[in-house]
């Protein structure tokens, strides 16, 4: 009984918000993205670029925000390059987001060697502390749960308000959608698909680097190499779970973040029985079963991935 | 301005989009080493020593260019078919745990030369197994398989540190987390004495040029082709997409999985969890900068090699971090994919 026991103390719900909020990030930036009728695979190195960008501007004296500021820049432009090389260019979506990936990540490690020499622990910075919400947070219970989240995390929560709202209720948000629907009807109505494609990916780009930047400033107070650990590519398959829409990508994450955090107890709880790496596997196998599920289902962009080029077809 | 596609692309042109690419992606990264504070042409020049200027450089070049041709082959098939295999990683290290369980197992009673193709095909076939899912997913139900084997790539991981450190654990290893070893029998042949290069230099361009063959002669690889470049034309022309999918991720897979079998028995003689430096992910770069064509990948992962070798030795001679050469190699992929798209298209205002 002591494997449901874990689901009544309130630090498993409050992990499960830290765990999801980089997921949120990233899912909301791909689902934009995916929304206009890209498909942004740059973004796990989009994270990791942005976890060390953050963390840099921290450690060299920056404020914390300042660190979330120039990661989300550094997102956008990488976003930038991936909107320039597949929108206006209409190079294939798959592999020049791979090709994104490789180029930031390992852009991130080599300038984060080029500015700390090797050391046998990595340098730590003050992260951001729990924020307590006043009179919510005095709820027994809850209060602990919910309402004593570091700031990035509500950042995420209204992120997910406002891109909801955006995609739904804007003008702007209608022409996102139509975009990846059909972008020759946008071309129609007098709008420029080209230039709301480009728009949607470095908006989308820079959440994925807040996503990975809430890794080095909330989660870890430090940065090492392959820390994002195929958070992206789970955030790329929480999409099709939402079916492309904001409030189920939240729903997404959250499940996703309780089994994790919920694998990471049991560990405790069964101890050497079950080899921990089965454990560590529960969130992969658990986001392709969600893809299985979801597949059928998905109300996919009818133009994602496929270029466009004026008076093409 | 505006892009128009070209009636007909020249051969010059196509043999020029590589070279320029490369050499753009080179003076981009030189920037890059100029803020380490290192002259770029002492670096490259360095980075050309390293990996040329002795018996022992050439042959480690060689010997690293060895998998990089296999996962590079294992992309490019895929890619041709529009399959998007970029599992190469997972199924390298399916292959290599398998040819680790059989080496060390199985080498008793069998002549050497029968063991060692058996131990091959084993691998090729845990490697092509592993494929098989996520395109089965793809054919059945729909399933992207980008993300599919994207993720499986780290599931993989998790299984070959779980296998290492339980039944496949080597208990003369003194804790390290390390397969048990292949039987020296077993292990393949070198091809240079005091050195580390085998005969799977060899294999691998035997490979290279066996696929060239079925892709450019024989039915299959024209439906491959077929499938890549039109889905609904090629199924109107009678062909059987699930069908000549599933061939290509057994290809596709196989060679991946042979990769990591050849580095098990031609190199390491066991597996750990930094068997591969991310061969499965440099392949998709070394099919890219081919073109996707199965000798070329033999060129470029030679390219490859030398950059990760060469960076290797000059970040210890000059103190860029080698990080450099993952970043030389991602921006000539980038690079690659723009200059291909003019052999195809031109500007016109």
């Amino acid at each position: 009984m002591e494997a449901l026991d874990i689901f009544a103390t309130a630090s498993l719900w409050s992990a499960v918000l830290r765990i999801a909020t980089p997921l949120i990030f990233g899912t909301l930036g791909a689902l934009i993205c995916e929304r206009a009728g890209v498909l942004n695979l740059g973004i796990e190195g989009i994270m990791t670029l942005g976890a060390m960008v953050a963390w840099m501007t921290v450690y060299q004296g920056g404020n914390l925000w300042m660190g979330l500021l120039v990661a989300a820049l550094c997102g956008g432009l990488f976003g930038l390059l991936h909107a320039l090389l597949t929108v206006p260019l209409g190079l294939s979506q798959h592999v020049t987001g791979l090709g994104i990936t490789l180029f930031a990540s390992s852009l991130t490690y080599y300038v984060y060697r080029l500015s700390l020499p090797v050391t046998s622990s990595p340098p730590t910075i003050e992260p951001f502390q729990p924020l307590a919400i006043p009179g919510l947070s005095d709820i027994p219970f809850f209060g602990e749960a919910f309402f004593t989240q570091t700031a990035p995390t509500y950042l995420a929560l209204f992120a997910v308000l406002l891109t909801a709202y955006l995609l739904a209720r804007t003008p702007l948000g209608l022409a996102i959608r139509m975009t990846g629907e059909n972008p020759h009807a946008v071309e129609a109505q007098g709008l420029n698909p080209v230039r709301i494609r480009i728009g949607a990916i470095v908006a989308g780009s820079a959440l994925m680097a807040l996503g990975g930047a809430f890794l080095t400033t909330a989660t870890f107070n430090s940065f090492f190499p392959t820390m994002v650990q195929g958070r992206g590519w789970v955030c790329i398959a929480l999409v099709v779970f939402a079916s492309w829409r904001p409030g189920k990508a939240l729903l997404g994450a959250l499940l996703f973040a309780l089994f994790d955090a919920y694998q990471l107890r049991l560990q405790h709880v069964i101890e050497s029985a079950i080899p921990y790496q089965l454990f560590l596997m529960v969130p992969y196998v658990l986001s392709i079963v969600a893809l299985v599920v979801m597949s059928r289902r998905a109300k996919v962009p009818q133009a994602l991935m496929a270029p466009y080029r004026k008076g093409e077809r | 301005m505006r892009l128009e596609r070209r009636t007909q692309s020249s051969l010059a042109l196509l043999l020029a989009a590589p070279v320029i690419a490369i050499v753009i992606a080179l003076a981009l990264s030189g920037g890059l080493i100029a803020l380490a504070g290192v002259n770029p042409l002492d670096a490259y020049a360095a980075m050309v020593k390293g990996a040329f200027g002795s018996r022992l450089s050439i042959s480690e070049t060689l010997t690293r260019t060895t998998p990089l041709i296999l996962t590079g082959l294992a992309a490019a098939v895929a890619f041709r078919a529009r399959l998007w295999n970029i599992g190469g990683e997972g199924q390298l290290y399916a292959g290599a745990l398998v040819a680790a369980w059989l080496g060390h197992n199985m080498a008793a009673g069998l002549p050497t030369p029968l063991a060692i193709i058996l131990i091959m095909l084993a691998g090729m076939l845990a490697g092509a197994l592993l494929l098989l899912g996520p395109v089965l997913l793809r054919l059945r139900l729909g399933v992207d398989e980008v993300v599919t084997t994207l993720i499986l790539n780290f599931i993989v991981l998790l299984f070959v540190s779980m296998m290492i450190e339980g039944p496949l654990k080597d208990p003369l290893a003194f804790g390290w987390p390390q397969s048990v070893p292949v039987d020296s029998d077993v292990m393949l042949p070198k091809l240079l004495s005091r050195s580390r290069l085998h005969i799977g230099l060899i294999i691998a361009i035997l490979a290279a040029f066996v696929i060239w063959i079925v892709q450019s002669r024989t039915v299959f690889g024209m439906e491959t082709k077929a499938a890549g470049l039109n889905t609904r034309a090629a199924s109107f022309a009678g062909i059987k997409l699930g069908r000549t999918l599933l061939g290509v991720a057994c290809i596709s897979g196989g060679m991946a999985g042979l990769a990591g079998a050849i580095e098990v028995t031609g190199l390491k003689g066991y597996v750990t969890l930094d068997l591969s430096p991310g061969y499965g992910y440099s392949g998709i770069v070394v099919a890219m900068l081919a073109a996707l064509h199965p000798v070329g990948v033999v060129i470029t992962a030679l390219f490859v090699a030398i950059v990760f070798v060469g960076a290797d030795a000059m970040s210890r001679a000059l103190g860029v971090p080698s990080f450099i050469a993952d970043v030389i190699v991602s921006i000539s992929l980038l690079t690659m994919l723009v200059s291909l798209l003019f052999t195809t298209y031109r500007v016109r205002r």
